[in-house]
């Protein structure tokens, strides 16, 4: 493999960048799928998360995976973006750029901002914690405690507020990334008209789900 | 008809370059937009003033020289076709029409609404041909089989005019729908596959030392393109290049 150069060429970088998209994608699935049970059953909720929370496996090789992966896609997001600007240092008086794309196609950083400012918000409220809680207050782990925590995290309106635009946003950026991320990784074929539909179904059901599980989790907190 | 022009005029390469007003009436909405500029030129070297200098060379939509930024769109808001196909009657008595260049960091202005595109021309020389010398050596084309839908692609591809429709329309200034025809036009066919993998290589990389975007993939230089090129093309120069750096060794 001729690496020299592979990840600083624009092909390259996009390769890159659509790979981490589409681990984060399937990650959201995960991610979803364990939160949704909160909604009808808190026991699963606490096994799930219980599960996740202690299993060496999940802990110290899924977890670090995942911070890199945010981490490299919104580093090359900036990348990307400071590099498209400087492409052009002049620019146009007059420019309709709804008559030839999508503004989510356009707009991928502000939608990508908004979700790193979410996602800073949601290391605060659960990620920081849970750390404390188990490697540096080194508690007993207690099966249990997951559910109602999380009641208590959303009891606040304008955190399921912050949340439900956050999300709003996460569908922006998947409309138009879903697809996007196949045509970087060389995949527009026979496919990929299905694949787009599919992810435009994608694109509105997870974020949906997520905020479903938030304000049901409102209503039970209440 | 009459209309409001606002056109970008710089005199060199060097100097800054502003948006001035033109007025212009009687134009018929049978002329097309490069002779509505043509009536506007004569007015300003009747008035003694410098004509407006834009690029065009066929008049008739094949060679890919005219250009312009018409109303925020690439070769105007007509589609399927460049500026010189353009016709007035797209547009309506009393409109303002902006006319700028296309705007690329790699397409630098040369004068008013002139840009230099040999960006394009050095991307070619690194690789968009193949090493055979055809002249007095052509072989009968049947004594190479090339399947029916491979061949298809491969001319829809070729029939890129180099125009730079799609680096102006693209909000990163890729050049990525450019470059991806000129390969695909010899990846799909079995005289140029032999080279395909350095070619695909010394394009890409003369395409980003020459400071186009990266492709995000917005697909407005597909609508914008006067020649139709397909997406589809990114996604196999995406292919070819991968594969190209998977197996060269270093
Ligand atoms: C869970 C969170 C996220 C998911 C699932 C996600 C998903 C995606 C997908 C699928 C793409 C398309 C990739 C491609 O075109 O090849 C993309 C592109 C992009 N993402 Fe994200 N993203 C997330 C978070 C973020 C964050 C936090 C940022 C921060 C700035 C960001 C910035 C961008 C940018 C700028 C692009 C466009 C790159 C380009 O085409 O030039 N994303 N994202
Ligand atoms: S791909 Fe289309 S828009 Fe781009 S240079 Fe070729 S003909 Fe012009
Ligand atoms: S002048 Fe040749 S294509 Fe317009």
């Amino acid at each position: 493999m001729s690496k020299s150069g592979f990840f600083n060429s624009s092909i390259g970088r996009k390769f890159a960048m659509a790979l981490s998209a589409l681990f984060l994608m399937i990650f959201l699935l995960q991610h979803l799928t364990i939160n949704f049970t909160a909604v009808f059953s808190p026991e699963t909720f606490n096994e799930l998360s219980h599960f996740m929370g202690t299993n060496v496996v999940v802990q110290f090789i899924a977890q670090p995976i995942l911070i890199f992966a945010v981490v490299f896609h919104f580093i090359m997001g900036f990348i990307l973006e400071a590099r498209n600007r400087a492409a052009r240092p002049i620019s146009y008086k007059r420019n309709s750029g709804g008559a030839n794309s999508s503004w989510m196609s356009r707009n991928m950083i502000y939608s990508g901002l908004v979700i790193l400012a979410f996602l800073v918000l949601h290391f605060i409220d659960f990620w920081i914690p849970e750390i404390n809680y188990k490697y540096i207050e080194m508690n007993a782990a207690d099966p249990n405690r997951y559910y109602s925590e999380l009641l208590h995290k959303f009891e606040n309106p304008y955190r399921v507020i912050a949340y439900i635009v956050a999300f709003i946003l996460l569908a922006l950026h998947l409309l138009h990334g879903f697809g996007s991320a196949f045509q970087s990784i060389g995949q527009n074929n026979k496919y990929i008209d299905g694949l787009k539909k599919f992810g435009v179904i994608y694109s509105i059901v997870i974020p949906l789900g997520f905020i479903i599980t938030a304000v049901v989790l409102y209503m039970n907190a209440h | 008809m009459n209309l409001t022009l606002k056109i970008w005029r710089q005199k060199n390469s060097n100097s800054k370059g502003k948006m001035v007003d033109y007025p212009i009436s009687d134009i018929s909405p049978d002329m097309s937009f490069l002779e509505m500029l043509d009536v506007l030129n004569n007015q300003l070297i009747e008035k003694g003033e410098e004509p407006v200098a834009f690029d065009h060379d066929c008049r008739e939509g094949i060679c890919g020289m005219c250009s312009l930024y018409i109303n925020g769109e690439a070769h105007g808001p007509d589609r399927g076709v460049t500026t010189c196909q353009l016709h007035m009657r797209k547009f309506k008595d009393g409109d303002t029409i902006y006319i700028e260049p296309f705007r690329a960091k790699a397409f630098p202005v040369v004068k008013d609404l002139a840009v230099d595109r040999s960006a394009f021309d050095r991307i070619q020389h690194a690789g968009g041909y193949i090493s055979v010398n055809t002249s007095g050596n052509t072989q009968d084309a049947n004594s190479l089989p090339v399947q029916k839908e491979h061949a298809d692609r491969a001319f829809d591809a070729a029939t890129c005019i180099g125009c730079g429709a799609c680096v102006a329309s693209c909000k990163n200034s890729s050049a990525m729908l450019y470059v991806s025809a000129k390969i695909s036009q010899y990846a799909l066919l079995p005289q140029g596959k032999v080279e395909a993998e350095e070619r695909v290589q010394s394009m890409v990389n003369q395409m980003d030392a020459e400071g186009f975007g990266n492709c995000s993939n917005t697909g407005a230089c597909e609508v914008e393109c006067p020649k139709g090129i397909s997406l589809e093309n990114i996604a196999r120069m995406n292919r070819e290049y991968f594969k190209a750096k998977a197996s060269t060794k270093d």
